[in-house]
């Protein structure tokens, strides 16, 4: 190319690929992503379910028992064991996930991930035995 | 020199809607959703479920949990219909329907948390 | 150990045809050799318009990514044994526009590295009779991983947020940026800040977390852009509370 060329004379025709709506089923990384996305849609119905529940209770002690009867029909069940299985994995991604945000400084020294991933973990078992005590106590 | 727009809110509360339900959810959900349907363990009374929502404490929990649960969920699920379904064209819309439930159902579960004596 | 290794390389001949086609070709595939020595031999040997991109195959110049069997990867990096039996299937990096066989465009990467100011801000500057900028190596570290960005693109390949919205800034980017922000020689993370907390900014990101995966030189993008998020809603919650500042 010589003198005042121009080059856009002839520019080529790039190739633009369109990214196809499924590009999620393409890769197991992605497959897995939106799995984690979609456990969200379980926290939500366990949210309905408590609201429900709570709503049990204000009605009184037979509306109530009638909840814990609901509760244990067939399609409830599998919808909340489904939704356990899917909060598990919520659970333990955004664990994993905690450590990449949350770069905390103690002095100089950052805290090393293995400590705040250990950190969730724990507060999480806490967390959970609170909540027994706390519904199962006599 | 910050840009405005409210996407750093929204991810705040999806962030502490998202610690909140994974540390109480699991347990519950196994409690509330397995355990006590299936007779492992005794569900408890509806006396006992009056005294643990009427305390203060727990209450103000069971409200923080259910309302920035439901923000989580809004936020997640917008994101993911906007990008794993591309609607973009429809964003304002999917704004007001997820973040427009998640404040009915929060303000659901203060009406229900106030009833109890 | 096989001593041949098909390969699947895709052409796009924009004088010719529209879209991208496939050729095969027979390689050798001694245990040493790479996908790069593998175009290297087509190019050599049996076609020489194949038309690619390459330079110290040595993966520190970051010019030989391409999607080998559906991943990105540094074509110089990569080694062909590895796909045995085979075949290997080498495509232009995903998510750029393709210019001619695998070489693609990355100028939309080029102008948002000059937006996110990847060098040195400072108020004044110290004149040289100061002497250095002292650094210890803690300080050293908070930032070093971020800077060992070679511009590969291959995490703009794996993202999919990138490839379905070539406005988002992306994952290289915002590690750069955070490479400046955290050295304690820059004062510039207030001149950044409206550029990465913009909607396409660091919040087109769903923490996917595939930057991190595939990238060479273990920058971690993915951790970089939370990190941002974490600093950047806390900064609007203080601007939002606090607005003439504290």
């Amino acid at each position: 190319m010589a003198g005042t060329h121009v080059y856009t004379d002839y520019h080529p025709r790039w190739l633009r690929r369109h990214v196809s709506t499924y590009w999620w089923l393409e890769k197991w990384a992605y497959f897995a992503f939106i799995l984690r996305e979609a456990t969200c849609l379980f926290v939500a119905w366990f949210v309905a379910y408590l609201l429900l529940m709570i709503g049990a209770v204000v009605g009184g002690a037979d509306t109530y028992l009638r909840f814990l009867d609901w509760s244990a029909s067939p399609w409830v069940l599998t919808l909340n064991a489904a939704s356990f299985l899917f909060m598990i994995y919520h659970a333990i991604t955004f664990f994993v996930a905690a450590p990449q945000a949350l770069v905390v400084h103690v002095g100089r020294r950052p805290v090393p991930a293995q400590l705040v991933l250990a950190g969730h973990y724990l507060a999480w078992a806490a967390a959970s035995a609170l909540v027994v005590w706390v519904l199962t106590r006599p | 020199m910050i840009a405005r727009h409210p996407e750093p809110l929204l991810w705040m509360l999806f962030s502490a809607g998202g610690v909140l339900s994974a540390m109480l959810m699991p347990m519950l959900l196994l409690l509330f959703g397995l355990a006590f349907p299936l007779g492992w363990l005794a569900a408890p009374s509806h006396e006992r479920m009056l005294l643990v929502l009427g305390n203060p404490v727990a209450g103000v929990t069971v409200f923080a949990l259910c309302a920035l649960s439901l923000f989580h969920w809004a936020h997640r699920f917008r994101h993911t219909l906007y990008d794993g379904l591309q609607i973009k064209h429809l964003n304002e819309v999917l704004a007001l329907l997820t973040y427009g439930a998640a404040v009915v159902g929060s303000a659901a579960a203060a009406y229900l948390l106030w009833q109890i004596p | 150990m096989q001593d041949r290794i098909t390969l699947q390389v895709a052409r796009y001949r924009p004088e010719q045809e529209s879209d991208i086609t496939f050729e095969e070709h027979d390689v050798p595939c001694p245990k040493d050799w790479v996908i790069l020595d593998g175009l290297n031999h087509i190019k050599d040997r049996i076609d020489g318009t194949l038309s690619y991109r390459w330079s110290c195959r040595m993966g520190i110049c970051g010019s030989c990514g391409m999607t080998v069997n559906g991943e990105p990867k540094l074509t110089c990096a990569t080694f062909l044994s590895d796909y045995a039996p085979g075949p290997v299937r080498v495509e232009p990096l995903r998510n750029f526009p393709v210019i001619r066989d695998l070489i693609v465009d990355i100028g939309d990467f080029m102008q948002k590295l000059v937006r996110v100011k990847p060098w040195l801000v400072r108020e004044v500057e110290k004149p040289l009779t100061e002497g250095e900028y002292l650094q210890t190596p803690d300080e050293l570290d908070e930032y070093k991983h971020y800077s060992m960005c070679i511009n590969c693109m291959l995490c703009y390949a794996a993202c999919p947020i990138y490839g379905l919205d070539s406005k988002f800034i992306g994952p290289a980017a915002i590690a750069l940026a955070q490479r400046y922000n955290f050295d304690n020689r820059d004062q510039g993370s207030g001149d950044r800040m409206a550029v990465l907390s913009e909607h396409e900014g660091i919040w087109g990101c769903t923490f996917v977390g595939e930057c991190t995966k595939v990238c060479p030189k273990h920058v971690d993008p993915a951790g970089a852009i939370q990190r941002y998020k974490l600093t950047a809603a806390l900064e609007t919650m203080k601007s939002f509370f606090l607005p003439r500042g504290a």
